[in-house]
């Protein structure tokens, strides 16, 4: 399975240097904590990994491509959670989740059910989402990973709005993750429990 | 030897110092074939047979017509460079280029309406070549719009340059779409800036005075690209060193 | 990616569009009563004299199309846009200017086609003959779907702009301009009884043109305004 790599990146915005010179890889199995203050760029980066931001300058690249070259052959193996959920408000959980797996590639092995019934979403499956409360709705956001086969999670703060059991549910599915040979990269304000994480620090 | 120069061109600081030594020559060369243009334009060369003095606009309108046109595809051109090769110093230029492109236009408008007074006895008149004009300043208008309105400036300047060049794939439809429907609702008018044998004493200043615009547009949109690229680097070393040398 | 699954995504996003717009029926209805009723408004500012109408017919119900195609535009990927729909639709690993089709398609159905509908009633009001009306039908039927294609990347262009909507006019309307002169020609000279292959053929050249064009400059506008 191909590495994520980064050179040299560097991200400004209205004129302010936000970082520069940051490298760095993620390797198949691993997870990446990327730390620091409220507006030292972990999203800008995230969206930098993502390829929906061009960087300033430097190089993202995907088994040793450009990832900008490579567009959707780089996006069939990437799942992104924003800041924003990316769910429909007037669609049910269900069809929500249904069109994710048509945008991405399918995963043959995961029903819908199955991750409806995960994310502990089965009883609300024919009704709006705006119905859900933002927990719920971030559960939803967090069920898109599973309905494709993306390898690679890039995640924004995904624990926000979860409860503690969702929290621990969630860290779980991570682990898990890295373990088939994922690769996660998140930013966070929660200490999470995971062990062997990678971390880099936006502010130093 | 000279891609080294074009790459050499691209750096900031490279072309804000070059661009500061090619002004002053552009410059002085620019009023010279302008007050030159215009002596052999407005004294020299005889009145029109059929227009008499009034004709002598053509010596600002043609130019500026020539021009609103030329900027804006240099424009698109500079807006496909910096999206096809994230060249900043191109989106510099093609945003500049944007107010100077929509003056000219305006320009040729005002002028082109002074000449219908005399001409048609009124200020305004649907012909094709006026209203082509009077899109173009739109379309001007518009990418001018687009590029104030989004605060990230190099974001901004991406946004301007995509839809600079959706403009100039629709100037030649808007161009004839304006022509058919002027010759269907109007029937053929007398285009007056047709000038089937112009006159030697004529087109020579006309020609002086298209080569003073252009010069003008050159020296003013590297004045405003200068301005453009300070502000946009000035947390970079180079704009730091600049103001220190200016205090100091 | 195997073009199966790129036709089920495209489907698969159609259809979600054509959805939403259903559960919001109320919104769609907005831009097709607007159109009929700036249309309406023409007979009421210049008065009922039949020749005057029939004469300013044609170019009064293109205006108010565009009219009414811009003010729907809008609502094409704003609200993906601030739910971050916008952002997974470009993260697809479909190609993004195939996917921007299938949402301009669906957008097209649900504020173009109406127009399209309703025109042979306002062709009544403003007294065009029948021959003019099959004409004003035919060349909306051509024409809208270019409005929705060029509309596409102003929207695209303006979508992260809290105060988009002035912006997108100046942006847009001129480059409709086109689209006016030939359609509301083609109906004018119908009414005349003159045959107007030459103007269906130049609109249907532009339908194409702008086909291959607009998802390219959309999906382009997509990631500056994404960025």
């Amino acid at each position: 399975m191909p590495e994520l790599a980064a050179e040299l990146l560097e991200c400004e915005r209205n004129g302010r240097v936000l970082f520069s010179g940051l490298g760095f890889s993620l390797q198949p199995g691993q997870i990446l904590m990327l730390e620091g203050r409220n507006g030292s760029g972990k999203t800008s980066l995230l969206r930098i990994l993502c390829g929906i931001r061009l960087p300033d300058a430097g190089l993202v690249s995907w088994g040793g491509e450009d990832i900008f070259k490579l567009g959707p052959d780089y996006h069939e193996h990437v799942s992104y959670v924003g800041h924003r959920d990316g769910v429909k408000q007037d669609l049910t959980p269900r069809e929500n989740l249904r069109i994710a797996r048509a945008m991405g590639k399918p995963n043959p092995d995961v029903e819908i059910e199955d991750v409806l019934e995960f994310f502990d979403l089965y009883d609300l499956d024919d009704v709006p989402t705006r119905t859900l409360s933002a927990g719920q709705q971030r559960r939803l956001a967090l069920g898109r990973l599973l309905v494709t086969r993306a390898t690679l999670w890039l995640l924004d703060e995904p624990f926000t709005s979860l409860d503690r059991h969702g929290i621990d549910r969630f860290e779980k599915l991570m682990q898990e993750h890295g373990e088939a040979g994922g690769m996660v990269a998140l930013t966070t304000h929660h200490r999470v429990a995971l062990p062997d994480t990678k971390r880099i620090n936006l502010s130093s | 030897m000279f891609m080294r120069w074009f790459h050499e061109l691209g750096s900031p600081p490279y072309f804000y110092r070059f661009a500061g030594r090619l002004i002053p020559w552009l410059g002085g060369l620019c009023l010279v074939l302008l007050v030159t243009g215009l002596y052999l334009g407005l004294i020299v060369a005889p009145s029109d047979y059929q227009q008499g003095e009034s004709y002598r606009i053509i010596y600002i309108h043609v130019p500026s017509a020539w021009m609103s046109l030329f900027i804006y595809v240099v424009m698109a051109a500079c807006g496909a460079i910096a999206l096809i090769w994230r060249m900043k110093l191109a989106e510099v230029v093609a945003i500049s280029s944007a107010p100077v492109g929509a003056s000219f236009t305006f320009l040729a408008l005002v002028t082109g309406s002074l000449w219908g007074k005399p001409m048609w006895g009124t200020w305004w008149v649907w012909d094709a070549r006026l209203t082509s004009e009077l899109l173009l300043l739109f379309l001007y208008l518009g990418v001018i719009a687009l590029y104030s309105a989004i605060e990230d400036k190099r974001q901004a300047a991406r946004a301007a340059s995509i839809l600079a060049i959706v403009g100039v794939v629709n100037i030649p439809l808007i161009h004839y779409s304006v022509e058919w429907w002027n010759t269907l609702h109007q029937g053929p008018t007398v285009t007056k800036f047709d000038a089937p044998s112009i006159d030697v004493r004529m087109l020579v200043p006309l020609l002086i005075m298209a080569l003073a615009f252009k010069l003008f547009y050159i020296v003013n949109m590297l004045m405003r690209a200068r301005c453009e690229l300070l502000s946009r680097e000035r947390n970079s070393r180079w704009v730091a060193e600049l103001a220190e040398a200016d205090h100091g | 990616m195997s073009d199966l699954s790129l036709r089920s995504a495209f489907a698969v996003l159609l259809k979600r569009d054509l959805v939403l717009a259903y559960r919001r029926r109320a919104e769609i209805a907005n831009p097709l009563l607007f159109f009929i009723l700036i249309t309406a408004l023409f007979p009421l500012g210049l008065g009922s004299n039949k020749p005057m109408l029939q004469a300013v017919g044609p170019g009064v119900i293109w205006v108010a199309a565009l009219l009414a195609a811009l003010l729907s535009l809008d609502g094409m990927f704003r609200s993906d846009f601030e739910d971050g729909s916008l952002e997974q639709l470009m993260l697809s690993s479909h190609p993004v200017s195939l996917l921007v089709v299938a949402k301009i398609s669906a957008h097209w159905l649900v504020t173009g086609l109406p127009l399209v509908v309703v025109a042979p009633l306002l062709g009544v009001l403003l007294s065009l003959p029948g021959d003019a009306i099959a004409v004003l039908v035919l060349t909306l039927l051509l024409g809208t779907p270019i409005l929705s294609l060029i509309g596409a990347v102003g929207v695209a262009l303006t979508v992260g702009l809290r105060r988009g909507g002035i912006i997108l006019s100046l942006l847009v309307l001129p480059l409709y301009v086109p689209v006016l002169i030939f359609a509301s020609d083609a109906v004018s000279t119908a009414a005349a009884g003159i045959p107007i292959t030459a103007q269906l053929y130049i609109i249907g050249a532009m339908l194409v043109l702008a086909l291959s064009l607009a998802p390219l400059a959309t999906a382009a506008s997509l990631r500056v305004s994404l960025s």
